[in-house]
Formats: C-alpha cells, structure tokens, sequence
C-alpha cells in the first residue's frame, strides 16, 4: 500500500449528471483515505455499452484517445468507477493486444490527433483498489462509526466482473461483502448480485427494464435487506428512480435506499451526509436521513 | 400467419463464413447448441429469437432473419452468456456486430427506440466529445416515440429536485481531435 499513491480519475458522463453522489463520495473517501484522486483532464465520452453498436472501430479508439490522455499525465492508474467505462476502456485495450490490424488502426489515429503512444496505463475499479490497494485491515483501522442493524445486500450489476472477472469473481464475487463487514455494515446473502438491471433499457424498452429492476429489489427485501449497495451509477439509477412507478404498478410498498459503496465506506471513514452526496437519494430519503445523520457519539466504535 | 419454415435456399453460407473471420466472431462455429446463453439471458423471455437460436441462424446463414429480430437491440451487453458458454463464444461480441451491420444494411426496426438512442447518442459524442444524458434522452424521444416523455416527466422531476439532472450541453475542449475517428460513412464497418 502507497498512501501517496497518484490516482487518475475518470468520471465519465454519469458521475458528472444523474450519479453526481458517486462522484461527491468517491473523492470524499478516497481523500479520507489519503489518496488523492486527480480528475483526467479533458477526457472524452468512453462510448458506454452504446457506440459498440455503431462502430468498433471509433468506440475502440475514443477510448483509447482517454487512455493516451493518462499515459500523458504520467499516471499509471487510472479510476474507472462507472462500470461501463471500466469495461469500455479495458475492452480498448484489449482490442488493442489481441489484434494487430486495430492496434495498428490506434496507432494512426493517436499519432494523427497528436496524442502519445498506448502504454501501460492500468485501468481500475475503485471496488477492486479499496480491495487490494487498500485492504481490509486499513479500512477496519480507519473506521470511525458505524450503522447499528441496517442490513445491505451489495449488488455488482455486469460490466465490473463480467467478461474479464479482474474486479472480482464474474460467478459468486465476494469484496464488497468483505469490504462492507470491514466498516461494520451487517450484509445478507443475496443471489442476484451479478444479475443485470437492464442498463440503458429502462430509457428505451422501458417494461423489460423495469421488470429485471424490480425482481432485484424483489429479492432484496426477500433476503430481509433494508438497502442495496451499488457500484454503477447506471444501475444505482435504475434501482432508485423507478421505485414509486413500481409500487403503483405492483401496489407493494418498496421503497429502499440505493447507495453507493462510496458512499457507505465514506461514511464510515468519517464523511459527512452532503459532502457524500447522500442528500441526493430519491427512493427510501427517510431510511437514509435516519441512518446516517445520527448523533456521532452513538456512532463512534468503543 | 407468419411462415415458420426456413428453406435452405434462402440461406447466405458466404455471409456467415465471413462473419467468423471478425473480431471475436472467431469461436461462432464451435456452438453446440446447448442453450446456456438462453437460459442464462436476462432478456431472453422478452426476445423473438433466443441467443441460442441467434448463433444457429447466423451459423447457417440467415442473414435477414437474424438482421431484422429485436433481440440483438435486447441485448443489453450484460456478459452472462460470454462467461457463462462452456465454449467460450463472446456471444455478447456477436450481438454487438450483428447490430452494427443491421443499421448499415438498414434492416434495424424503425422508430425502436435503441437503435435510434444509438445513433443520437453516437452523434453527439462525434460532434462534442461528451455525451449530455438528457439531450440524447430527449432526442431519442423525440425520434421514436414522444409519449414516453410524459412517463419521463416524474423521474425528470425526481432527479432534478435532487440536483442531478444536468441541462447543460457537455463539450471536450479538444474536440478537433476527434476527427481523425474514422468518419460517419466508413464508421459502420
Ligand atoms: S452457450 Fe455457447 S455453446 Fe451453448 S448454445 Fe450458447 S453459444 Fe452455443
Ligand atoms: S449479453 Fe445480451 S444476450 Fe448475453 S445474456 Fe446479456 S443480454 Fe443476454
């Protein structure tokens, strides 16, 4: 572990717009924790699950002009907390090694914009550096307060395990649970941890995203969770803003809190309500008040 | 009734041998047909052709068919079935190209909303660097069909009392690079 490690962040468009709360509890803890996170300057749209439908070849180097942006910093990590710009930006690279006509392609087209050539920039996902960079025992030390019986299912969604499994394991991923017991959260067992929330569908063929939405927050008051914990802002946003519309479609009465694992940790680690962006909550706004505005003392470890 | 029956004849074997020469379309061939991607599928109960039943018409050539179901604007590139499929096929892969040559050869089913939210949304990275999400949304409904806006307005309101909707038009300030990508008529490939 480096506490003065340098670490390169790259926010992309949700955590500037509808997951602005990641973005506020992402730099709040990491400053707690004594990394400081600089933001990539004048980084571009990774292409999201979406440009990969128009072009290979443009999605593959749109990232790729992101990770010759790093490399010119001279960082070597760079934070990738959306879980679709962590796929994105690893694809690229990916791409990139196993075929030479498109590392070619890159090649040319960095040269071209003027930018450097592809080196070992490493993508992350602040999951996976709170793991491993971090540590359990670090976070367990640095634990300041803690929720008294709350319980919190933690949900991964795709693209953070799945295809390349580096943040955690793709079949029965394990370290948010560990992470979420190191800061003293209570965690249930919850199967559908890796199951997809539809992504960009609840915009587009909204019934069959609001469906998978709604068996995951089925399934998580089914497992006596009071809160589900994320670590994309795509799929905080599917399970938190469709809540009334599928209370008044199935006419049960959920209405859970939807936080990112930032946001917990963060608050854990000392970090205060707004700053960790919990006032933006728009599903179970009073369970979050009531949580974690508590009195400190009460809070405090003995 | 639509006719169930597909005739050899109508099949392009030259299309699907080309298909495997792809970028990670290389393993198509290799499907044993054991439906695991199916049943791994969060999507499939809502889709015309399972991704099963997808691998076996491209591997036999139905172009078309394949071409012109909703199922491959389903996908929702989740990576179940890449990970799940014991022989390896990036079957997530081959839905992403499938899309990508149904808007060229312009058999994609109109006014659907994710093809269209696509190329909105492509568009505007192309011009601005930076995807704006509620311009896209906006166009995308505008373009496919205007009346879910009226089931937006909640979760608009929602988002904006909670200070996360963003109307402003997102740009990078090196913009000019981006136009080394590779441009629009050459962009599908
Ligand atoms: S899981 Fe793989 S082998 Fe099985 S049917 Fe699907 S593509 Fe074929
Ligand atoms: S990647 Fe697409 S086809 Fe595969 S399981 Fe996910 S939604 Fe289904």
């Amino acid at each position: 572990m480096q506490p003065s490690a340098k670490y390169l962040y790259y926010p992309g468009c949700s955590l500037k717009g509808t997951g602005i709360a990641y973005e506020e509890s992402l730099l709040t803890t990491f400053r707690l924790l004594e990394m400081p996170v600089k933001e990539l300057p004048d980084w571009n749209c990774c292409g999201a699950t979406t440009y990969m439908s128009i072009s290979e070849e443009s999605a593959t180097l749109l990232a790729a002009r992101n990770l010759a942006l790093a490399r010119q910093t001279g960082s070597k990590d760079l934070l990738a907390p959306c879980n679709a710009c962590y796929l994105t930006l690893r694809k690229s690279q990916e791409m990139v090694a196993h075929y030479p006509q498109i590392a070619r392609q890159t090649e040319q087209f960095l040269e071209q914009a003027g930018l450097p050539r592809l080196d070992s920039v490493r993508v992350r996902h602040p999951l996976e550096v709170l793991y491993n960079d971090v540590g359990l025992q670090r976070l367990r030390e640095l634990t300041v307060r803690r929720l008294q019986g709350v319980r919190m299912a933690s949900y991964y969604g795709c693209q953070a395990v799945r295809p390349y499994g580096e943040v955690d394991d793709p079949h029965d991923p394990t370290r948010m649970d560990e992470i979420l017991k190191a800061v003293g959260v209570e965690v249930v067992e919850y199967s559908l941890k890796t199951k997809c929330c539809g992504g960009p569908l609840t915009g587009t063929i909204h019934d069959a995203g609001v469906r998978l939405n709604y068996i995951l927050l089925k399934e998580a008051v089914r497992r006596g969770a009071q809160a589900i914990v994320t670590i994309c802002p795509l799929c905080q946003f599917n399970l938190d803003a469709y809540q009334a519309e599928i209370r008044k479609q199935t006419g049960e009465p959920i209405d859970m809190p939807i936080l990112y694992l930032t946001q917990v940790v963060g608050w854990a680690l000392g970090g205060e309500f707004r700053e960790l962006g919990l006032h933006r909550a728009i599903s179970g706004r009073k369970l979050v008040e009531q949580w974690f505005t508590a009195k400190k003392e009460a809070e405090t470890y003995v | 009734m639509e006719r169930q029956i597909r005739y050899q004849r109508e099949a392009d074997l030259e299309w699907a041998h080309e298909f495997t020469k792809h970028p990670n379309c290389e393993r198509l061939l290799s499907c044993i047909q054991c439906g695991t991607c199916s049943g791994t599928c969060p999507l499939s109960i809502y889709m015309d052709l399972t991704p099963r039943q997808v691998m076996a018409l491209v591997r036999e050539g139905f172009r078309e068919d394949v071409l012109r179901s909703k199922t491959i604007w389903l996908c929702a590139s989740c990576y179940s079935c890449s990970v799940e499929c014991p022989q390896n096929i990036r079957i997530t892969d081959i839905m992403y190209r499938l899309k990508r040559e149904a808007i060229q050869s312009n058999l994609y089913p109109k006014r659907f909303p994710v093809p269209v939210l696509a190329q909105e949304f492509c568009e505007l990275v192309r011009r601005r660097g930076r995807n704006s999400e509620f311009w896209v949304v906006l166009r995308m409904a505008l373009r496919s069909n205007p009346l879910v806006l009226l089931n937006m307005a909640r979760t608009g309101w929602d988002l904006w009392r909670t200070g996360r909707l963003s109307l402003r038009m997102e740009r990078i300030q090196r913009v000019n690079e981006l136009q080394y990508l590779p441009t629009a008529s050459k962009e599908v490939d």
